[in-house]
């Protein structure tokens, strides 16, 4: 007998390649990952922590980066937000992850960005995160959000 | 308090969406960083903000904002105006400063944001 609960969330992963200072990325790509999340019948809270954590972290490549990718991948379990990029790398993370440190230029701040918030918000919105970085390479972050997770 | 109340108390231009301003407003959030409208803006809630840019916008539709007020007299540009007028989105922009929107709305009424109804 077939159980009406079960519910097949796909495999699906997700790309974009993020550029220096396309600040319209990290927006239009929280909105594409939505829409599709919202398909699959994913639930509203958990969509919204996804789509912040997107948001934050494609900004702070476009900020801070030379290019990077952002991939996400949409499992049964567990959704996964990657980015990786070229550029400085976080000189001191601890501080990075400090609500209101920022390294951020004026024109970031004059857009409404830089206030520190980005990777603090990040942290909150997941389930588990590890950043790796490597001064003057470049960073990887890595966010997870489980699906069944109470 | 419904849209059209809000547009009344703040003496405010519709940009766009006037056919939806019957939405009731549940909470209200005034802000002017996209950090902080991401995490504390919710479906049904009024954001109030001096910035005009595509961001705002862009954070606004993915936190389902009922609708977006501008103070200060500013409005973003055509661009940002068409969008939001396809995403369903209302905008409006007041002469009003931010201070005075929000001690009037709160005259009304209407309340802010909850720290227990955080998403995250």
């Amino acid at each position: 007998m077939l159980d009406n609960s079960f519910k097949f969330t796909p495999h699906i992963t997700l790309e974009f390649k993020i550029e220096e200072k396309d600040f319209f990325i990290a927006g239009e790509s929280a909105s594409r990952v939505k829409k599709t999340l919202q398909q699959l019948g994913i639930k509203q809270d958990i969509i919204k922590r996804i789509a912040i954590i997107i948001y934050e972290a494609a900004m702070n490549v476009a900020i801070h980066a030379i290019h990077g990718v952002l991939k996400v991948y949409v499992d049964p379990e567990v959704i996964s937000v990657i980015t990786e990029d070229v550029g400085p790398g976080i000189e001191n993370l601890e501080l990075a992850m400090k609500e209101g440190y920022s390294t951020a230029p004026q024109e970031i701040l004059e857009m409404g960005f830089g206030a520190g918030m980005g990777l603090p918000n990040i942290k909150q919105c997941s389930d588990e995160l590890v950043i790796d970085t490597k001064v003057g390479e470049g960073t990887t972050l890595k966010a997870k959000i489980y699906l069944n997770k109470n | 308090m419904k849209l059209k109340d809000v547009a009344l108390v703040l003496d405010a231009d519709i940009l766009c969406c006037e056919e939806l301003l019957d939405r009731e407003v549940k909470t209200c959030f005034a802000c002017d960083m996209v950090s902080e409208m991401l995490l504390r803006v919710q479906s049904n809630t009024l954001l109030i903000t001096s910035l005009t840019n595509a961001h705002v916008l862009h954070a606004a539709l993915v936190m389902d904002a009922l609708a977006v007020v501008f103070v200060g007299g500013k409005k973003p540009d055509g661009t940002v105006i068409k969008n939001a007028e396809h995403s369903g989105l209302p905008l409006m922009t007041t002469k009003k400063h931010i201070f005075e929107c929000c001690g009037l709305l709160y005259k009304e009424g209407l309340r802010g944001y909850e720290q227990e109804q955080g998403i995250c």
